[in-house]
């Protein structure tokens, strides 16, 4: 296991480091996503296989939507041209250095204890359980933030309101889309 | 074969070289699906069905020694990847669907594993439409990102009302609740949600929008030869992969009278196959615009009355 | 648990790299990924290692991946917006949205 870990690791940093390096825009996101599944495969490890496995499925799935909003939004999204986009690399190289440093010599000096309780035969019943028991406020705020991120975002993003679709006093029958929808709205 | 330590041994996982025998039933069941397929069409165009039957082993043989097209500024390894990404990700799905009482690994989140197996879909069709640096082949990818969006939530939902009925993500439990009543018939909103989503997910009629006609092939316009035949090999193992899990999520799996299990579950299959691209060839194909609106407004609210049945039962 | 904690700290720190020194919108929120890919990574750490009994850190792992969806589609609105204002997608312009 120790092997299958340190494997993962290593190519989870190379392809987060691969991230910022490449020039295609393309190549970033499947970097990224790369990076995403093979920190997973690390928490496969420690037994936690629905937090894992849900974790590569959220990503992928973001991944493909993230990359359709970098070609369209990325001045070079083929990396046809070699480009650097950055300000004040140098401070920022500074920052995250120090912060590397001052983590990894918290992780590798803290004497973590180790623990004496039993794992769990079924961590997956026990975050269900978990969630609908104590932890039910975290459900619910959970749902309240998904709430209102879903109508933050369709508010900043649509250009048409309720008037250019239905017109001045929303007495349109049918909605004025560009495309028509499968049920005739 | 090691057989899980569970009181009911419900299903026994094999050792690793039971993955041959499903790599085969595989490729078995993608041929067979073809060479409906074809069937189907040459009867309708009044050709001979007899020589429309073999024209899979045809398109492999020419597919095999045709060349491989290289495109202008080709983004070569996300694009030759696609199609070796689908088909590993094909096979991966249907780690977990067992065959009879044999399953080849039994997770236990099986069901979300399946579920993130066919995701990776998205990725392999977006880079097959990214790749080659070709506008009909972007334009199809984009095609089917937009209705992956459309399917996956009443296909989540459907799968967690399995999963609700069961009360375990695995799929050894899942076939083990069925031993009384299958799901199809407490279930069957989600039932036909889930065909519907098998369909969309593996891009075949009638939601093949993202590869047909009216693009030059859309996403897989700009493949030839080994690539193209990696890339439409993985789409029909895709399909035959959610055909085949149909049968332990909502068909009971091997259970059924006179056969062994794993025969029942090979019957069970054939059918489900045989429906689906009998739909698809009964239907035309489904924009993506209109299965946007109907797949948010009225699948989603269906799934989720059927989820709320399910659970009103379950409690 | 050394080892895991190794590794969420350098995902962080790249992370952190990428989020303040892109310019791009959809660049800094790979940064941003990346950092909360991190704080997933030491969550099972820490419910691995030191407190398995207790669901808590598989929550802080359920938050994490809210907070990362939450963070996508709001920072592509945010990115949409913007570009429909001045049909770029740079930070370094974009000190107000009102226009």
């Amino acid at each position: 296991m120790d092997v299958v870990f340190w494997v993962c690791a290593v190519g989870a940093v190379a392809s987060g480091v691969a991230v910022f390096r490449v020039d295609s825009m393309a190549r970033a996101t499947f970097a990224l996503l790369a990076s995403f599944v093979l920190a997973s495969v690390t928490v496969l490890l420690v037994d936690l296989t629905y937090l894992g496995i849900l974790v590569i499925l959220m990503m992928v799935m973001e991944m493909v939507i993230m990359v359709v909003f970098m070609v369209m939004y990325m001045m070079n999204p083929a990396g046809l041209m070699p480009m650097t986009m950055v300000h004040n690399k140098k401070g920022a190289l500074v920052i995250s250095v120090a912060t590397f440093a001052v983590l990894a010599a918290g992780s590798v000096l803290v004497d973590w204890p180790a623990t004496k309780a039993s794992r769990p035969a079924d961590p997956t019943m026990a975050l269900g359980e978990a969630l609908m028991g104590p932890k039910m406020l975290t459900m619910v705020v959970l749902g309240l933030a998904l709430f209102a991120t879903i109508v933050a975002t369709v508010v900043l993003a649509t250009h048409r309101g309720r008037y250019d679709r239905y017109g001045d006093r929303l007495d349109r029958k049918r909605p004025d889309d560009p495309v028509r929808g499968g049920l005739g709205r | 074969m090691a057989s899980l330590a569970t009181t009911d041994a419900v299903i026994e996982t094999t050792a690793w070289w039971g993955a041959l025998p499903l790599l085969a039933l595989l490729c078995l069941f993608a041929f067979a699906a073809t060479a409906f397929d074809a069937v189907l069409a040459a009867r309708t165009a009044g050709r001979s069905t007899r020589s429309a039957a073999l024209e899979p082993l045809r398109t492999v043989a020419g597919l095999l020694v045709q060349q491989r097209r290289r495109t202008l500024a080709a983004d070569r390894l996300l694009w030759r990847g696609a199609g070796l990404v689908l088909l590993v990700a094909a096979v991966l799905a249907s780690g977990v669907t067992p065959l009879g009482r044999w399953a080849v690994g039994d997770l236990d989140v099986g069901v979300v594993w399946f579920n993130a197996m066919e995701i990776v879909a998205w990725a392999a069709v977006w880079l097959a439409g990214w790749g080659p640096n070709s506008a009909f082949s972007l334009v199809g990818g984009y095609r089917f990102v937009a209705q992956g969006l459309a399917y996956e939530l009443p296909h989540m939902f459907a799968l967690t009302t399995v999963a609700i009925g069961a009360g375990s993500l695995r799929v050894a439990d899942i076939v083990g609740a069925q031993q009384d009543l299958w799901f199809v018939v407490w279930m069957p909103v989600a039932f036909l949600v889930y065909l519907v989503s098998v369909l969309a997910m593996s891009f075949s009629r009638p939601f093949d929008q993202a590869t047909s006609s009216d693009l030059a092939g859309g996403a897989t316009a700009e493949l030839s030869g080994v690539d193209r035949l990696m890339f439409l090999a993985g789409q029909r193992v895709l399909l035959v992969s959610g055909a085949a899990m149909a049968v332990p999520l909502f068909l009971g799996g091997g259970a059924g009278p006179l056969l062994p299990d794993w025969s029942w579950s090979l019957v069970k299959t054939a059918a489900v196959l045989a429906l689906l691209v009998y739909a698809g060839r009964r239907m035309p194909t489904i924009r993506i615009e209109r299965f946007m609106e109907v797949a948010w407004l009225v699948l989603v609210p269906a799934t989720l009355l059927q989820a709320l049945f399910v659970s009103i039962v379950v409690i | 648990m050394t080892e895991y904690l190794l590794l969420a700290s350098a995902l962080f720190s790249i992370g952190l790299y990428g989020a303040l020194s892109q310019q791009s919108i959809v660049m800094i929120m790979m940064g941003l990924e990346l950092m909360i890919n991190a704080v997933i990574v030491g969550g099972a750490a820490f419910w691995y290692y030191n407190a398995p009994e207790r669901p808590d850190g598989q929550v802080v792992i359920v938050v994490a991946i809210t907070a990362m969806a939450a963070e996508m589609a709001a920072g592509f609105a945010v990115t949409t917006a913007i570009f429909r204002a001045r049909d770029v997608d740079m930070t370094d312009m974009a000190a107000d949205l009102k226009d």
